[in-house]
């Protein structure tokens, strides 16, 4: 059943993680994607996953659900590879044809699969940790500021919050859409390319005649419960920044200037 | 001729924390001219039992036999199953989506392949059996009618494909009380003139009691009663347990006989209601 | 004599210029605080209409609708009204927004620029009074229909509202679900809320106070459930039905019986054969 697909991945168990601010959370990840690529020699990668490590066992989240995020990018990180492997130039170590592998290309490589893998783990490590409407929160506030500048912070977040909101119900409308159509004898599985992008109009047309009339009653329900965009609004639940973040900014600070401190040495 | 469904149970989510048994053990068999009523709360397993019928889900065990066909077993054939059993979805309405009425009634015949001549005629016929006047409704977009036009247009849609079963899910869900007894209505005729064996599912007490000839009764995945409206609803006790209700003269016809009212326990409509209670009243006072 | 919360003046509405029929015809209606009122009438019968006319989501071509003392035409109080007066709506997947219960309730005293903690005092409260409170934390659309809809009650009851107008809450509801829906609107009556229920289901109807029949855009009958249920045929002629029971005891008063005809409840007619 398409209702039971979790969005945002979340793992909600209770963490010194889990309950750090939002926005501490998205800023410590920025910084950690920056510290990434600060990193120039394999020693300092065994500082970030040595802190990476501790971050994940405190997370309280199973290392296999860090994984799992790798799962749809793999095949970008092999393609990085194979391209870094056959394309640096260098020391040759092996030479079949017209291919080659240079010293320099697999340390390159290896040194980019690396870089990537242990990127998706600290976003998805960001978004197993925080729930998506705390983080839809968090986002508001740190784009607040930009508002003075014509930025639309509540309105993206509200977007957010809806859509995040209505792609359960959609995703349950379109198998319903599909079986009613396919009880019709229509058929989504067989042909080719464009007899199949013709099949999907009658999935399509009701799918979006739904979407639209959904649009037209919430609007309507949202302003029946006084809805008037973002001025004076209040939030039920204020983001705080408490000791925890205090902590957290500081461990995060000590690691970012080790590895400056290595690089530079 | 009819359906069967042999030692079915269907299980969602398996190898998820979600995983549930839908239908559990479900015996049943549906005879060519019944009028077959489902009742049972949400997920009592009914609407997954519905959609096993003309093989949208496979059964996780057990197998369901289509005027001799078995479902699933040969992928060829399952246009054919789905032709024969037509199913009606709840709010079959939102489904609509071609330009013109006319045209999304020939959904469902066009994607049997059959001549343009045989399709026009079908789309004639079930437009007209769903009491409509063809000409003037054939050129009218679906999209501008009302709700209760544009569901019997969906339902004609399915009358298209010539099922020898048709299958509705709450047809009246939402309807007021006039559209809802004009529909149930023009279900009766289809079931008395075509001879189309009908499996309703409704939340209705009333109108299940009123119309079907045969009623299963499910609850947590399993058949919990079977037999006659009659039979059904003469144990009202039974069914409120299970968190159904009953048609309110089954429940009066119950009180009654509990305070020592002696008539009889198989009545659910008004008329013999009022028959009884008067004769027994009669008795008492002479 | 309680004081009218709602007044509505001869109301005039079409939604088109061009139209020739009134969606709604010269309603002339008052609701009294603390009372239930259920309005009923087929599809067209312009009973939909009137509750976005209460609500300020549509207004009169004329006449005056005063939600406490309110003109809703008046724009400087649109957003007293829609606080005064609370909507439910018939789809219980299109009226709630966020993706966890609580911050659905918190919604509508957030626009409201209440303070958090105020909110959060109103949120608990009105969970509680909708009987969701354990559901707090949940996604919405894991939730039954029915439990979506005492969500949206939750919604209107949090911003603190006197009235609440539900525009056919139960329609895609299953029977359990109506149950508990009709139960949450029992005890708001109690609690002294004002309820207007627009309905298809006559055993609705009879839980209420007071019942308007509406037809064509007009006011047809009012009365308490019993007055208006006794006219079995002319609430047919407006496409509407009598409970089986009503029925029953009218075929019996007819064939002579001394029972009256405008009974509306099983128990009443048991007792009463019982004698």
């Amino acid at each position: 059943m398409l209702k039971n697909l979790t969005i945002g991945q979340h793992y909600p168990v209770e963490s010194p993680i889990h309950s750090l601010d939002p926005r501490v959370k998205i800023i410590i990840t920025i910084f950690f994607i920056v510290s990434l690529f600060l990193v120039d020699n394999f020693t300092t990668y065994l500082v970030v996953i040595v802190f990476l490590a501790a971050v994940i066992k405190m997370s309280k989240v199973p290392f296999k659900f860090v994984i799992r995020g790798l799962r749809p990018i793999l095949m970008i990180i092999l393609i990085t590879f194979i391209i870094n492997i056959l394309m640096t130039p260098g020391k040759i170590l092996l030479k079949v044809g017209f291919i080659k592998i240079t010293e320099e290309g697999l340390r390159q490589a290896g040194f980019m699969a690396i870089r990537l893998t242990l990127l998706i783990m600290g976003t998805s490590l960001l978004t197993l940790t925080t729930s998506p409407i705390i983080l839809t929160d968090g986002i508001e506030s740190l784009l607040s500021p930009f508002k003075r500048f014509g930025l639309p912070a509540h309105e993206l977040a509200m977007m957010m919050t809806i859509a995040l909101r209505f792609i359960p119900t959609l995703l349950d409308e379109t198998e319903k859409i599909m079986k009613a159509q396919k009880s019709r004898g229509a058929d989504f599985e067989s042909g080719n390319l464009v007899s199949r992008a013709k099949n999907l109009v009658p999935l399509l047309v009701p799918l979006f005649v739904s979407a639209f009339r959904r649009a037209d009653e919430l609007a309507m329900a949202m302003e029946a419960r006084c809805y008037r965009g973002g001025e004076n609004r209040t939030r039920m639940r204020q983001l705080k920044i408490s000791k925890g973040d205090y902590v957290a900014s500081v461990i995060f600070t000590i690691y970012f200037a080790a590895v400056i401190i290595i690089k530079i040495w | 001729m009819s359906i069967k469904a042999e030692n079915i149970k269907y299980i969602y989510g398996e190898g998820t924390a979600f995983v549930t048994v839908a239908l559990d053990d479900v015996n049943v068999e549906i005879h060519k001219g019944d009028f077959l009523g489902i009742i049972g709360h949400t997920g009592s397993g009914k609407s997954t039992f519905i959609q096993l019928l003309n093989g949208l889900e496979k059964p996780t065990q057990g197998k369901i036999t289509v005027d001799g066909i078995v479902v699933g077993e040969d992928k060829k054939l399952l246009s054919k199953i789905r032709q024969t059993v037509g199913l009606v979805f709840q709010y079959p309405e939102y489904q609509l989506f071609e330009e013109t009425v006319a045209k999304d009634v020939a959904f469902g015949p066009a994607n049997l392949k059959l001549s343009e001549d045989e399709i026009n005629e079908r789309v004639r016929d079930s437009l007209e059996m769903m009491g409509f006047n063809y000409e003037k409704i054939k050129d009218v977009s679906p999209f501008d009618l009302s709700g209760g036009q544009k569901r019997r247009v969906a339902i004609a849609g399915v009358m298209a494909m010539k099922p020898s079963y048709l299958v509705l899910d709450e047809p009246t869900a939402g309807l007021d009380p006039a559209g809802r007894n004009e529909l149930f209505a023009q279900i009766n005729r289809l079931h008395e003139k075509s001879g189309v064996t009908i499996i309703l599912v409704s939340h209705s007490m009333e109108d299940i009691a009123r119309l079907v000839n045969r009623v299963i009764v499910m609850y947590k995945g399993k058949v919990h009663m079977e037999g006659t409206p009659k039979e059904i609803y003469s144990h009202p006790d039974e069914l409120e347990k299970i968190g159904l209700g009953v048609p309110q003269i089954a429940e009066v016809v119950y009180e009654l006989r509990k305070r020592g009212f002696n008539i009889r326990p198989d009545i659910i409509t008004v008329k013999e209601a009022k028959e009884e209670i008067l004769r027994e009243v009669r008795k008492r006072r002479a | 004599m309680a004081e009218n919360i709602i007044k509505i003046e001869n109301v005039k509405f079409k939604y088109d210029e061009k139209d020739t029929l009134y969606a709604v015809d010269g309603v002339n209606l008052n609701i009294r605080q603390g009372e239930f009122t259920a309005v009923v009438g087929r599809n067209g019968s312009g009973k939909s209409t009137l509750a976005k006319l209460i609500n300020s989501i549509l207004l009169p071509e004329s006449g005056k609708i005063y939600v406490k003392g309110m003109d809703t035409a008046d724009d400087s109080k649109l957003w007293d009204i829609r606080q005064a007066a609370g909507m439910v709506f018939q789809n219980p997947d299109n009226q709630l927004v966020a993706t966890i219960v609580e911050e659905d309730i918190a919604f509508g005293p957030e626009n409201q620029g209440v303070d958090p903690s105020e909110i959060r005092r109103r949120v608990d409260e009105a969970l509680k009074a909708v009987g969701m409170y354990d559901f707090r934390d949940w996604p919405p659309h894991m939730l039954s229909g029915g439990q979506k809809q005492r969500i949206a009650i939750a919604g209107i009851l949090a911003l603190n509202s006197d009235c609440i107008i539900l525009d056919e809450p139960t329609a895609m509801l299953d029977p359990s679900g109506r149950k508990e829906v009709m139960d949450t609107l029992q005890k708001l009556k109690e609690r002294g809320k004002t309820i207007i229920l627009i309905t298809h289901y006559m055993d609705e109807a009879v839980q209420a106070d007071r019942v308007v029949v509406m037809d064509r855009g007009s006011v047809k009958l009012d009365g308490t459930p019993k007055e208006i249920f006794r006219n079995m045929d002319v609430i047919k002629k407006f496409g509407l039905d009598v409970p089986q029971i009503t029925q029953l005891a009218q075929g019996l008063y007819r064939a002579g019986l001394d029972i009256p005809p405008d009974i509306i409840d099983v128990k009443e007619l048991v007792d009463l054969l019982c004698r």
